[in-house]
């Protein structure tokens, strides 16, 4: 098929920022989303805010998948975000999951964060809120 | 040349090493969004000057470890570094999981690296059909070096010869059987040979093996394939993987085979890109073309054979 008929596959940053091993979710999510037609891009463990957000940019993506399992979400999270104020590109969504308790998905949804899943949300939950929230193309 | 026309906003800020807008027209590029030709086309006098070097060779070998340590090498030597590493896009989904990126080291803040994903989005040969414009788009940018991984599908991806001005190809121990089967194009593409993995055991017969296979081998218009030995893990011959590609660049400046080599590669990129228009073009005339449906029917009744509808319908619309 000529490459400019179809719709161009959506672009999406997998990250696991911070010191957090458990990368199974982050793994199954990423299937999940490639199977759905989107680009992964999966920078692997333990990122810093400023490798993510420098990441997002390079690879241009339209969308970026936070995933932490060990508790530093109220410190890495609102990094990210800050980060990607300061670079210009809030305008990229970011959501997220992992264990993160209630009160604080809603102190970080208020932050900015677009969306946030934890243990057992099906993929067709995940990939539904991926689709709706990735940027289109310009 | 020609000039190429006022310089678009987009084209100046690459030129000026804005990234962002650089990773915006790269994808533009890969969308075959029609946004990016005027920013390609302007660009395109200022490039052709740099080292492009193809990475391949199986999966798991250690490419985007070789890439990572290059990078640190050139970094070393003060050279800045674009890379462009190419995965497989899934048949089925169209989808993909990049993966290359993790092997490489936090350079959050360095400015003289620039490293992107990219999907093979349907080609086969290891390089997306937009690898070579975005090569050029890296070269426009300014950096010195642009290194590219090409999909390990096994089979050395002879298409990176469409890109690059050398090739590596990557081995490791014990890929007996695989290098066999390798043979009939590895002299085709390689310019060096890296034996990865060189801690493990068998490294050293894997260069014998090479290094007669080597002697074997006719040499191509006046250069005999390097083989350096590599280890990534207990670091040692990154500088002498970086030398002989360096070689092999003065050879190309030296022999005048460079000059060759990107007549051949601007070639195939031209036959590709009208093979792709005049397909698109007759693939819409096709299907406005009344008959096609009745002789189908015809096809499928058996009153007529493919070959014969074939050959009608390529005469009516190559006619029109
Ligand atoms: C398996 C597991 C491990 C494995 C991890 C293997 C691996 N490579 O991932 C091992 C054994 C290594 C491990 C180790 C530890 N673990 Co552990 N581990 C678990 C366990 C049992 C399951 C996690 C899992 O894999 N789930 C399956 C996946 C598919 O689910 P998931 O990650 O939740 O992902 C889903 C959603 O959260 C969401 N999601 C996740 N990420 C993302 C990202 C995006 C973008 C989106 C949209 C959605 C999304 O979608 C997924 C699908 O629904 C949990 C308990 C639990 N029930 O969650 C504890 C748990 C996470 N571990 C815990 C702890 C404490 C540890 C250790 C510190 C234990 C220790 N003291 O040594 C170590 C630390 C490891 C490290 N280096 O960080 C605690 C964390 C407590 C906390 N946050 O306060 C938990 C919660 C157990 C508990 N109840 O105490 N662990
Ligand atoms: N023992 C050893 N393992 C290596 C070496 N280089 C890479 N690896 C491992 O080989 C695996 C694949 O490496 P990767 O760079 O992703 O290979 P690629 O698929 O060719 O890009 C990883 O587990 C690396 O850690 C090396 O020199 N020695
Ligand atoms: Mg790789």
């Amino acid at each position: 098929m000529p490459r400019n008929t179809k719709v161009s596959p959506r672009r999406v940053l997998i990250a696991k920022p911070g010191l957090d091993g458990h990368d199974r979710g982050a793994k199954v999510v990423a299937r999940a989303l490639r199977d759905a037609g989107f680009e992964v891009i999966y920078a692997g463990l333990r990122q810093t805010p400023e490798e993510i957000v420098r990441a997002a940019l390079e690879e241009d993506v339209d969308l970026i998948g936070l995933s932490i399992l060990s508790g530093a979400h109220m410190a890495l999270f609102p990094k990210v975000l800050a980060l990607l104020k300061k670079e210009k590109a809030a305008d990229i969504p970011v959501f997220a999951g992992g264990i993160i308790p209630d009160e604080d998905a809603r102190r970080l949804k208020k932050a900015g964060i677009r969306a946030i899943f934890g243990p057992g949300t099906s993929l067709e939950e995940i990939v539904s809120t991926a689709q709706r929230l990735a940027r289109s193309a310009a | 040349m020609k000039r190429a026309g006022p310089m678009p906003p987009a084209a100046r800020a690459i030129v000026n090493g804005d990234r962002r807008v650089l990773a915006r027209v790269i994808s533009q590029v890969e969308n075959g969004d029609p946004a990016a030709a005027p920013v390609t086309r302007v660009l395109y006098p200022r490039t052709g000057n740099k080292p492009v070097v193809g990475v391949t060779g199986p999966l798991g070998v250690g490419k985007s470890s070789l890439i990572n340590q290059l990078v640190a090498r050139l970094r070393e030597l003060d050279r800045t570094v674009a890379v462009v590493a190419v995965d497989p896009s899934s048949p089925y989904s169209g989808g993909s999981v990049l993966g290359d990126r993790i092997r490489f080291d936090r350079r959050a803040d360095d400015a003289g690296v620039f490293f992107r994903s990219m999907a093979s989005r349907g080609e086969v040969g290891g390089v997306a059909a937009a690898t070579r414009e975005v090569t050029r788009l890296l070269d426009a940018a300014g950096f010195d070096v642009i290194l590219v991984e090409t999909v390990g599908s096994g089979q050395v991806d002879l298409a990176v010869r469409d890109v690059a001005t050398t090739s590596v190809v990557v081995l490791v121990p014990h890929l007996g059987d695989e290098v066999q089967t390798l043979k009939a194009g590895l002299f085709e593409i390689a310019d060096v040979f890296c034996v990865n993995k060189a801690d493990l055991p068998g490294a050293d017969v894997a260069r014998r093996d090479l290094v007669e296979l080597v002697a074997l081998g006719s040499d191509r218009s006046g250069w005999r394939p390097k083989i350096v030995s590599t280890s990534t893990t207990q670091p040692s011959g990154i500088e002498d993987l970086w030398s002989a590609i360096a070689a092999h660049e003065e050879f190309l400046d030296r022999s005048g085979a460079r000059r060759a080599d990107e007549r051949r590669r601007v070639s195939s990129e031209v036959v590709e890109l009208v093979r792709e228009k005049v397909g698109r073009e007759l693939a819409g005339r096709l299907e406005r073309e009344p008959a096609l449906r009745h002789w189908v029917d015809q096809v499928v009744e058996r009153t007529l054979d493919p070959h014969t509808v074939a050959d009608r319908l390529a005469k009516t619309i190559g006619r029109r």
